[in-house]
Order: structure tokens, then C-alpha cells, then sequence
């Protein structure tokens, strides 16, 4: 029996079911009933649980749904379920369970509903319409920064309910009213100090009410959130070799594949010869996907070499052939009425400010960029006459699990998911389309599992590219502070094409992510206007670490330097008058603090910028110091603030934002994608490095709790980078930067 | 062909040309190299071959003759660290972790070639290893650390 309880003060509640030799703990969807995703482990009547800590005699299990791609999600979900458990987290076994509608992520649709300094209340109604619909839509979804938001309250009442409910166990077995209990390290103290295990009340825990007016610790009795020590579960296994990839996983019986498809995305194949690659070492199978074809080998490199080998002629593709004119068409919309997208913020009158001779123009441009995280695509797929098993490493796991269905004509439900530790992302694996080519080689195959593998090459070539955009910026400035800043900003939706794509859900009105990290900044201007412009559909895009904000964050802040240059005000004081939004203000306060600002000149050669993005409700501002070298661009030292209101990992926190920051950094000195004849022209790191150890400034960060929401920080380190380093070389050499790649126009060493 | 990988002679039936990489981990299953390249760009795939750091992406197993090749699975374990494995950890360096076998392969060999190696030199040897998640800081702070522990120990 389930057993839910009858409390409706939240929109989720814990309750507890029994499995075999013990009990689970998870969340009740109140709402409406969600399919289980562990129909194996749950008996008839019991599908309503969603669990998130599973105890047996054999041990504890902590359920965490959101997947780690190196952003630390795994021991964070586990610290929070543990802190309140109380066990060690370390003790546990961790499990991303079965992909489940019930593991629905409302925070990631929540934080793209308003700017996250809004706080209203018509605000505060849209955040929870957003959320709801994740949950109608069984958003089971990593991505957005959303990880920490999104479970904070959640699994700490999961681990708060679980203990209560072992509490009550024991109290039934002794006698011993509940209220005179303890707990520690996975177990029940008696007054009399004796311990009773967890693993022991585990099947008695499963037969009572669960205990579901639970009260959450004060923050202050935390012992492992928020403390410096925090640390991640993975270390270990990371600094041994002993963590498995989905590229490492292995199958019994497996046979090895590997693909080459058509470097115009979308575009068909129209024949291809494998006589050559057929005749190769180890090769036992070609196989035509979907816009390509497969191979089948003894071994990745054989399938690699002789997917290469396939002579190939391949149809079209369905956008601009080159990137000369695809910029063509960026720069045709940019301003015209007809790819109107949204203006989300005129404030004062713009126009009219603009009706004079003193204006301040600029024209900014960011190109496509790979993803490009260090494990390239794959998965291992399955496939018989009554199921499909898939293991790959995916962002949206019932997504991946829906096409397989489709593909193989499987019922969802006897299609199988088993999400694997991933080597870097970025959004690279919202994408789902190396699943879709290893399900149709499986099926070629029916019986033995394949590992799919794709070439670096092929990874980047194939790749759903963060968008390119031009922005122009039109200015005034008076009395020494900036007056008008009008933007404009012309670029391929991203979000509405993505969501069909993978769900084939449809997404009506503008694409929010052209504007995001422009029209929403914390800052009162005069007159301050942005609109966004929604070019025609061109390379297929897809959403890159800090999506709309990643090339918004370079062309807002910047344009913004520019007018305070212009107007001969400080660079840091200037944003800080500016800023409305007290949070942010602090930020920016503390970044000056702690870098010792006191104006951009750092002497002969050398110069210092200032830069500001609030993304994903995080504000984040960066400073950083250049020299001048006769041989280029060093960037000597960074220094990042942001606020996320509360730190629960602060070891973790510190690496998501120097590691958002040199994403940010690699991308705007190093790195594009250009198109000839319709294929991306950068096809490994020789060409796309991003960037490398000898460029890496040093770092000072700091994390401030000023912010009434708690936050994450998996993105918003990115988005100032670029702005930040190129207000720096202006104060160095007086050269104003506006396009990336950087290099393009500047010498770094 | 018999090759001996951290300290184990093993028996293999593969083309003279398949690279080292894909030898240790599609033939004998040891998956601590990764692939992250295949064109010597990344260092992922680092490992050791007569204890001198190599990328075994371009490495032909028909080149590799007499060769004694060490994975980090050979150069310490989770019950027995090696002190550049202990260092990682200590300074929480990994993110996703998919670079860090290669990386930590390369910081062992730089240290047993310079046990005092300068700011410039680390900069310089550590470069050839490719992080897309940005754990370069932390690198350096390990390489140095595990400097220390090398000299103590």
C-alpha cells in the first residue's frame, strides 16, 4: 500500500512504499498521478512513488535524477538528502535511478519566466504557471543552472521524512517515544545509547505511516552543506581512472560502431560505396542510418577508420552553404520589422533620445561555437523483438527514451534508459541524436549490443552549435553618465527549435534566449530599449553553456563600456550608479573590493575591465588585469563575484565559476565554427581549443548570500568573460574588440 | 603480440597500425586512457611507455616493441595513491574528470623528469593537456602540492 498522506501544504509530498527486504522514501506527485519509473523494484500499487533514498538490509541508497557532467550535481543531491538522513554521504550508493516524469524539473522553466532580480508578485505567478507546466510536460531535465534550486527544499524533506519515519520504527520496536530519539551516521540512538542500524528498521519502517510533518534544519546545524570541506563523491574515482563513462561502460557481447553522416545537418545521404571499408580489418557490418551511414567492428578504431573510408555523396543541406552568407541573413534582419521577435525593455524614449548628432554606434558580432566537451558522443544501445536497453550519458533522459520508442516501435515503457556519467557537456547532450543512429545500427542487429562511438571529428561536425548573433548598439551619454543605450539584437531562435526537435512539442510567441542577459539587467537607464530580432532557422542550434546570455552578455556589457567610456565616467562606479538591484549592486561593489579598483589604467601597457551579467538569477561580475606584451594579449589575473544566496557547496561553487569564467575566456579568444559547402570547417581541438593551461589567469573568487533565492552556478560564470577581458584590453590599448573570436583582431600569448 | 601493460604481459590480435589507445581499451579493457582526440591535441589518452609520458592515440602497437606500458590504473589506486593522485583529490581538481587520467599521467611524468619544476615549466608541459571544463587553476595548485609530497615522502 502507498501510503500519501493526506498534507497538501506543498506541491510534492514524501511519502514511503515498501520494496523488497525494505523501504523507499520519494515524492507523491499531488496532482496528478505520473507513471513510476521503478516498476521493477515497486510492487502492484505502489507506482506512486517516486523514490529518492531506498534502505534494505544490504545498505542505503541516494537517488539523484539530475546527472553529473562535471558540475557536481551527483554530490550535491547526495549531501542534501544525507543532511538531513544523517548519514555520510560517502557511505551511500548513488544511483541516477530510472528517468521518471515524477523527477520533473520546475526550476529550469521557472528561471527563464522573468528576470531573476523580480520579484512581484505577477512575477512570482508566472515562475509557478512555468513550473507547472515542467511538471504537465514531465520535464525530467539537466540543464539551465537549475539543479540546485530545483532540489534544495525536495531531497533535504526526502532525507527529513526518511529519518523521521526510521525514528517511528524504532520507537514501535522499543517503546521508546519517538521525540526521545536521536540519529547518527545511519543509525537510531536510544536514550540508552544504544544504536539500532537503519538497514535493520528498514522493513519495519515500511509497514507505518510515514512520518510527513517534518520541520527542516536551521541552516546553522548544517554539518555538511555549506561547509568548506564539502566534498565531491566523485574525486577518487576521478583521479584513478576508475570513474565510468558512458564511453567506458561495457556490455556483455558488445560489438563496436562507429558513424559518418552527412557534414550538412539534416541534409540526406544520397549513396554511398562501402566497398573499401568492407574489405577492412575487423569490419562486420555497414549499416545505413538516418543521414549516414554505420559501421560495425571488432573495435572502435576499426569502425572509425573504416566509417572514413565509405565514399559518400551527400544531398544539401537546408540552410545558407557558407557562413559569408549566412551572416548575409543575420545582417537582413537585424532592425527590420518583419523578424520582429520581442522589445522587453523600453524604458523612457529611446528614439527620441536618438534624434541627435552625438550618438555613440557600435556593431558587435559572435560566431557558431561547438560544445566540444572532452568525451566524445556515444551510447551503447540494445535492441530486441520486445525491448530496447540504452546506456548513454543525456541530459533528457525521457526524451531519448520517447525516440528510441519511436524508432524501434517499442511502448515507451519497454524502453529502457540508463543514464551514465558524463565527460563534459555544456548542452551537448540535449542532443540526442548519436542515441537515435546507435538505436537504428542496434536494430540492424537485434540481440547484440552496440557501443557507438562517434570520431572527435564527427562530434564536431555534427554539431547543434550555440547561434551566431550581431547586436548594434546606438548611445548617448550627458553630464558624465550614461543617458540612452538602445540595442538591437538579430539571431536564430534557439529554445522553441530545440523543444520540437527532441519532444516535438511546439512552442508558440518569441524565443526568450535571444534576449536573454540584454533586456534583463538590473540597470536603470533613461532611456533604455532592447529589441531582439529572429533570423530564419539556419544550422540547426541548440543550447550552450548560458544559452542567449553566453553571446549577450559580450555585446550588452560591452556596449555599456563603451558609453561609459564615452562619457568619462568609471567603469566600475558608473555600473554600480546604474544598478537598481540591490543584490547585484553588492556584487558589483565586492568585485571592485577585492580586485582594489581604482580606475582601468594599471600603468604603461596594462589595463583592467569590469564587466556584469545577471544570468540564471545569478548576478556575476568580473574583473579582469591584461598586460600589453610585445608579443600580444597576457591575461594576468580574474577576479569573479556572485551571489546565489546560499552556498551549499562552496569548494564546488568556487569551480563552477573560474571554470564558467575560462569557458567564457577560451570561447572568446580561440574559438568558431564557420561553414563551407554546408559542413563546419573546425572538425577537432587543433582549430577549437578553447582555452589552454599557459593563457589561464590566476583566480580570486568570491560568493556572496545576499540573494533572497538560492541559485546555480553550473553557467552563469560565462557570460561576462568575454566582455570582462575585452573592456581590459581597451584600457590597455585602447583597441575596442567587438567581434569573437578575438584573435581575429588582437595577438594573445 | 605480447605487450606488457602495468606489469602484466598480455596477448593481443589486432592490425600493427591500431594506435595504443584503442589496444588498452576496446581489446584489453582498460579504460582509464580516454579518447578525447585521436590527433595528439588533448592528452587524454596519456600513459606512460617506459615511464615517459606518451599519447597513445599515435602511438602504433606495432611500434611499441619492447615498451612497458603503465595506464594510471597502474600508477596508483583508489587503496593506493600515487602522490599526484593524492594531490588531485586534496585540491578538488576534477569537474567532469573526463581529462584528468591524462593529466595526472603527464604531472607524474613531468615530476619524475623535474622535481621542482618552475611556474613557466608546469605552464608549459601541462598545456599539451586540454580541459574543456576549466580546472586549470587547480591543476597548477596540484602539480605543485604533489611537488611537495614527492620531496617529502
Amino acid at each position: 500500500m502507498s501510503r500519501a498522506g493526506t498534507i497538501a501544504r506543498r506541491t510534492f509530498l514524501i511519502g514511503s512504499a515498501a520494496i523488497a527486504g525494505g523501504v523507499a522514501f520519494g515524492a507523491y506527485m499531488v496532482n496528478r498521478p505520473i507513471p513510476n519509473p521503478l516498476l521493477d523494484d515497486l510492487s502492484e500499487g505502489e507506482a506512486a512513488i517516486t523514490p529518492y533514498v531506498k534502505i534494505d538490509a544490504s545498505g542505503i541508497t541516494l537517488i539523484t535524477p539530475r546527472a553529473e557532467m562535471g558540475q557536481g550535481a551527483v554530490a550535491l543531491q547526495a549531501n542534501l538528502i544525507a543532511e538531513e538522513l544523517d548519514i555520510d554521504p560517502a557511505s551511500a550508493t548513488l544511483s541516477p535511478g530510472m528517468p521518471g516524469r515524477a523527477y520533473y524539473n520546475a526550476a529550469t522553466l521557472e528561471e527563464g519566466a522573468a528576470p531573476g532580480y523580480d520579484d512581484s508578485t505577477s512575477t512570482q505567478i508566472t515562475r509557478y504557471m512555468f513550473g507547472k507546466v515542467a511538471k504537465l510536460i514531465g520535464l525530467q531535465i539537466t540543464g539551465g543552472s537549475s539543479t540546485t534550486p530545483d532540489s534544495f527544499t525536495k531531497l533535504r524533506t526526502a532525507g527529513a521524512v526518511a529519518r523521521e519515519t526510521l525514528k517511528e520504527a524504532a520507537a514501535q520496536r522499543t517503546g521508546v517515544n519517538r521525540s526521545q530519539l536521536k540519529t547518527k551516521d545511519g543509525h537510531v540512538i536510544l536514550p540508552n545509547g544504544n544504536e539500532i542500524a537503519y538497514t535493520t528498521l528498514a522493513a519495519e519502517a515500511a509497514q507505518i505511516d510515514p512520518v510527513e510533518d517534518v520541520t527542516l534544519r536551521d541552516p546553522s546545524t548544517w554539518r555538511f552543506l555549506g561547509k568548506p570541506d564539502m566534498k565531491r563523491l566523485d574525486m577518487v574515482a576521478k583521479s584513478t581512472g576508475t570513474e565510468i563513462y558512458g564511453i567506458d561502460y561495457k556490455v556483455d557481447g558488445m560489438v563496436f560502431a562507429s558513424v559518418c553522416a552527412n557534414p550538412a545537418i539534416g541534409g540526406d545521404i544520397i549513396s554511398f560505396d562501402a566497398t573499401a571499408a568492407k574489405a577492412m580489418l575487423g569490419v562486420q557490418k555497414i549499416v545505413p542510418v538516418s543521414g549516414g551511414v554505420g559501421v560495425i567492428a571488432s573495435n572502435t578504431w576499426y569502425a572509425i577508420q573504416a566509417a572514413n573510408a565509405i565514399e559518400c555523396v551527400w544531398g544539401p543541406g537546408a540552410y545558407p552553404e557558407s557562413s559569408d552568407k549566412m551572416w548575409e541573413v543575420l545582417e537582413t534582419a537585424i532592425d527590420n520589422e518583419d523578424f520582429f521577435n520581442d522589445r522587453m525593455r523600453d524604458d523612457g524614449d529611446a528614439a527620441v533620445a536618438l534624434e541627435t548628432d552625438d550618438i555613440i554606434e557600435a556593431e558587435y558580432r559572435v560566431p557558431y561555437l561547438a560544445h566540444a566537451p572532452m568525451e566524445p558522443l556515444n551510447a551503447i544501445v540494445l535492441v530486441t523483438d520486445t525491448k530496447c536497453e540504452i546506456w548513454s550519458g543525456v541530459q533528457a533522459p525521457l526524451w531519448t527514451r520517447d525516440k528510441a520508442a519511436a524508432l524501434t516501435g517499442l511502448d515507451p515503457e519497454n524502453v529502457h534508459v540508463y543514464v551514465q556519467q558524463m565527460g563534459g557537456s555544456f548542452g551537448h547532450r540535449v542532443e540526442i541524436k548519436n542515441v537515435e543512429q546507435a538505436v537504428e545500427i542496434a536494430m540492424a542487429v537485434k540481440g547484440t549490443p552496440v557501443k557507438m562511438t562517434w570520431s572527435r571529428e564527427e562530434d564536431m561536425t555534427q554539431e547543434f552549435p550555440r547561434p551566431p548573433a550581431i547586436a548594434r548598439g546606438r548611445g548617448k551619454v550627458s553630464n558624465g553618465q550614461v543617458d540612452t543605450l538602445d540595442l538591437s539584437v538579430s539571431q536564430a531562435a534557439v529554445i522553441p527549435p530545440w523543444l520540437e526537435r527532441n519532444s516535438g512539442i511546439a512552442m508558440p510567441g518569441p524565443d526568450p534566449s535571444i534576449g536573454h542577459g540584454s533586456w534583463d539587467q538590473p540597470f536603470t537607464i533613461p532611456n533604455y530599449r532592447v529589441t531582439t530580432y529572429r533570423v530564419p532557422d539556419m544550422v540547426p542550434v541548440s543550447t550552450w553553456r548560458s544559452v542567449g546570455a553566453s553571446g549577450n552578455g559580450f555585446m550588452h556589457d560591452t556596449f555599456m563600456d563603451e558609453l561609459i567610456h564615452a562619457a568619462g565616467a568609471d567603469p566600475l562606479a558608473e555600473r554600480v550608479r546604474l544598478c537598481f538591484d540591490e543584490t547585484s549592486r553588492k556584487v558589483i561593489e565586492e568585485v571592485g573590493k577585492i580586485s582594489g579598483w581604482d580606475g582601468p589604467s594599471l600603468g604603461e601597457n596594462r589595463g583592467r575591465g569590469v564587466a556584469f551579467c545577471m544570468s540564471f538569477g545569478v548576478p556575476v561580475a568580473q574583473v579582469v588585469e591584461v598586460t600589453n606584451t610585445t608579443n600580444g594579449i597576457k591575461i594576468d589575473k580574474a577576479f569573479i563575484v556572485a551571489d546565489v544566496g546560499t552556498v551549499l557547496d562552496p569548494k564546488n561553487a568556487e569551480a563552477q565559476l573560474f571554470g564558467g569564467m575560462i569557458y567564457g575566456l577560451g570561447h572568446a579568444i580561440n574559438s568558431e565554427l564557420t561553414y563551407e559547402n554546408y559542413a563546419a570547417q573546425q572538425d577537432n581541438y587543433h582549430a577549437n581549443e578553447g582555452l589552454r593551461l599557459f593563457q589561464t589567469p590566476e583566480f580570486e573568487v568570491k560568493i556572496l548570500e545576499n540573494g533572497h533565492h538560492i541559485r546555480g552556478l553550473g553557467e552563469p560564470g560565462v557570460p561576462p568573460a568575454a566582455a570582462a577581458l575585452g573592456n581590459a584590453i581597451f584600457a590597455a590599448t585602447g583597441q575596442r574588440i567587438r567581434e569573437m573570436p578575438f584573435h581575429k583582431h588582437i595577438s594573445f600569448v | 603480440m605480447e605487450i606488457s601493460v602495468n606489469g602484466e604481459k598480455r596477448q593481443i590480435d589486432v592490425a600493427p597500425d591500431m594506435p595504443l589507445l584503442w589496444v588498452l581499451r576496446d581489446e584489453l579493457g582498460i579504460m582509464g586512457p580516454k579518447y578525447g582526440c585521436g590527433i595528439a591535441q588533448c592528452g587524454a589518452c596519456t600513459v606512460h611507455v617506459d615511464g615517459m609520458a606518451v599519447r597513445s592515440c599515435q602511438l602504433a602497437i606495432g611500434d611499441l616493441a619492447e615498451g612497458e606500458v603503465t595506464t594510471i590504473e597502474g600508477l596508483g589506486t583508489p587503496d593506493a595513491l600515487h602522490a599526484v593522485q593524492e594531490a588531485w583529490i586534496e585540491e578538488q581538481v576534477a569537474q567532469c574528470g573526463y581529462c584528468q587520467s591524462g593529466q595526472i599521467m603527464q604531472a607524474a611524468s613531468l615530476l619524475d623528469e623535474d622535481p621542482a619544476p618552475s611556474d613557466e615549466k608546469i605552464d608549459a608541459v601541462m598545456s599539451g593537456n586540454l580541459c574543456r571544463c576549466g580546472t586549470y587553476p587547480r591543476i597548477r595548485a596540484a602539480v605543485k602540492s604533489a611537488a611537495t609530497k614527492l620531496k617529502e615522502a
